[in-house]
């Protein structure tokens, strides 16, 4: 099979288990007990049974769960994701579209965070393999992948805003672009980061340490090239594969691993929406939310796929 | 095959490596003394592994810690009487003794402080592990047995049923764990049953994707065929011969899980999400002092409300992975020498 319709198969696969997704989230919500009229009568005792009932018929929740899900997955395609029922007139769109970014901008603080940390470290913790540093950076890298991010989170907020001062308890009221704002995210950023930073250099540096002993370094290294150039380019481009895989992962988590993050220091994101939403029962909010992070997820997993295909050609595609 | 079995055919009319080979196998009562169980030689790796073993002893000690932290009632009988917390963690205690107030610094009759409500942190923080280490042995037990049975039959069979039970796990994989554990949560409310259901329903699938590969590897092995061709059902097929060889990565992945779990129970608890508030449980406890601490410092910062009780998931979570990568090393390096083993024919 050549790459490219491995491609294509890879594509196809997806769609029944993005259907597959929405069937399960939707079958899951709708087990939930009581559904968002319950929650808008019980906050407005005035609400008589004929008006609730009118309300169930307007938004379809009458209806079989099965017409309710063609009905829903029908909009869903139509880009309608329908609308947050304890606050009127807004709509699910509105609700992704201004969390979104927040929650986007934290990710990429802690992808880069990961990333700049993980791949020197990962390198140097291989080359300098059982020496002090790279002891010291496995049991910091052990301690990354061991510690509670909320509890991370709030001892930062406990020492870095509390004790030290160095940065506010809660998120300025300021644009997402201005430097108080990126100051803060800093904390969070940090936070989100540590876990994938940690993953990242345990995986860096095992793939590098496996690669380092086989037979294609020696012979760089017996033609006489400087260690410097047998390591950065050699060694690391085949090692870089196997993190590449992590990385989409990781990536496509960013919501995910944003949830309790986002309630730690109260930004204004999708995973603190989230929450709001599993509280509050508004079922088309956490239907959006999770539909959304299984499609982040599903996408990531795609493009890694086809990134290591392409990354090594030595894989065969069947 | 075919260049395989041309291979084996040579050989075979080359005399003198037969009888080279002969010794090589032959068994003498000498050598036969060193056999061991590759388990057996695993544990013994694993125990000289230093880290490994800091790691099992933390968590042996917090286990008994939190086992005798109170006395275990069940149905009316007393099944563990001793009691090393000082208070009833549920306790109020100013409600008793008005001279211990809310958030009182670590003394040394409380040596953790007081939380929120006046109560020990203390014998909280030794209860609190209980349900937090439960859930998170229970939970990995189920999802890996039932992941082993799932992907066992779905790499021993193939054919369709692989494709379907796969595409099943592929849709389940499609969901971050903490993301379903929170719409499960939802659903089924807080409480200890619900919250292994929360952390079972995503977790299984990671392990049948895990030993299906290894059984897509290790059924070519000429051992299933003969045992096949022996007349063995199936089943004693595979839980016999298929399994007992494929299960070291699991068990890795399983041991490696367990600090994962837990971190989840903790941060559902965080959210308000796993167990009624007040409950003495390591999550629970941090979400109450969050608003005290985000409500910026009013006199002193009660640091130890949150220090010790995260600081005890941190431990065992990490004592946990320390116990995962031990494993790890001691099995892996078995594989290796298998491998080893396998190439030099």
């Amino acid at each position: 099979m050549g790459l490219r319709r491995f491609i294509l198969k890879r594509v196809l696969l997806t769609i029944p288990i993005l259907f597959g997704v929405s069937v399960i989230t939707f079958g899951m919500v709708h087990l939930t007990p009581g559904d968002p009229i319950d929650i808008l009568v019980s906050f407005n005792p005035d609400i008589g049974p004929s008006q609730e009932a009118q309300m169930r018929q307007r938004y379809g929740y009458d209806l079989p769960v099965w017409q309710q899900y063609f009905r829903w997955i029908g909009n869903v395609l139509q880009g309608d994701l329908g609308p947050v029922i304890t606050r009127a007139g807004v709509s699910v769109n509105d609700v992704i579209a201004s969390r979104l970014p927040e929650t986007v901008a934290l990710g990429l603080f802690g992808w880069a965070f990961a990333i700049v940390i993980a791949i020197p470290t990962g390198i140097y913790a291989a080359v300098r393999k059982d020496e002090l540093g790279d002891h010291v950076s496995r049991f910091v890298a052990l301690s990354g992948i061991s510690i509670p991010n909320f509890w991370l989170g709030l001892m930062l907020i406990l020492f870095g805003a509390l004790v030290f001062n160095i940065w506010p308890v809660l998120p300025p009221r300021k644009p997402l672009l201005d430097p108080d704002t990126l100051w803060f995210l800093v904390m969070p950023g940090l936070t989100i980061g540590t876990a994938s930073a940690s993953t990242m250099m345990r995986i860096m540096r095992s793939s590098m340490g496996e690669e380092i002993n086989k037979e294609y370094v020696t012979a760089a290294r017996a033609k006489g090239l400087p260690e410097r150039t047998v390591v950065l380019k050699h060694v690391l481009r085949n090692s870089l594969i196997s993190v590449t895989t992590v990385a989409a992962f990781l990536t496509a988590n960013i919501v995910a691993g944003s949830v309790v993050v986002e309630v730690v220091f109260s930004w204004p994101g999708l995973g603190r929406e989230f929450v709001q939403a599993i509280t509050s029962r508004e079922i088309n909010l956490i239907l959006a939310i999770t539909l959304f992070t299984g499609f982040a997820l599903v996408i990531a997993n795609l493009l890694a796929d086809i990134v290591y295909a392409v990354l090594d050609p030595r894989i065969r595609y069947d | 095959m075919s260049t395989q079995r041309g291979r084996i055919q040579i050989s075979g009319f080359d005399t003198e490596r037969v009888t080279e080979r002969e010794p090589l196998s032959d068994w003498t009562p000498d050598t036969g003394s060193g056999t061991e169980g590759r388990w057996q030689r695993a544990w013994k790796q694993f125990r000289q592994n230093r880290t490994a073993m800091i790691g099992l002893y933390v968590i042996l000690a917090m286990a008994v810690l939190t086992i005798f932290a109170r006395p275990i009632e069940i149905s009316g009988i007393t099944v563990q009487p001793i009691s090393l917390a000082p208070y009833d963690p549920q306790n109020i205690l100013y409600l008793e003794d008005p001279s211990i107030g809310r958030y009182d610094p670590p003394s040394l009759a409380h040596p953790m402080g007081t939380d929120a409500s006046g109560r020990d942190l203390f014998s909280r923080v030794l209860v609190g592990g209980r349900a937090s280490i439960s859930i998170g042995f229970v939970v990995v037990f189920i999802t890996a047995g039932f992941g082993l049975v799932y992907g066992a039959i779905a790499g021993y069979y193939g054919g369709w049923i692989d494709e379907v039970l796969m595409r099943i796990v592929d849709t389940v994989f499609a969901f971050p764990a903490l993301v379903l554990a929170l719409v499960i949560i939802a659903i089924l409310g807080g409480g200890y049953w619900q919250l292994v259901a929360a952390f079972v329903f995503p977790g299984w699938a990671g392990y049948a994707r895990l030993i299906r590969g290894e059984i897509l590897s290790v059924k070519q092995n000429q051992y299933v065929t003969a045992a096949r061709a022996l007349g063995a059902r199936d089943r004693s097929v595979i839980f016999r011969h298929v399994v007992p060889n494929a299960i070291a990565p699991l068990v890795v992945q399983a041991s490696l899980s367990i600090g994962t779990v837990v971190i989840g129970v903790a941060a559902l608890g965080f959210l308000g999400l796993g167990f009624p508030p007040g409950t003495p449980e390591w999550g629970t406890m941090l979400d109450a002092t969050r608003e005290t601490i985000i409500q910026g410092p009013g006199g002193s910062i009660p640091w130890w409300a949150t220090v010790f009780p995260g600081g005890a998931i941190f431990i065992f979570v990490m004592a946990m992975n320390m116990i995962g990568d031990g494993v790890n090393d001691a099995l892996d390096a078995q594989s290796n020498v298998d491998v080893e083993q396998g190439g030099a024919n």
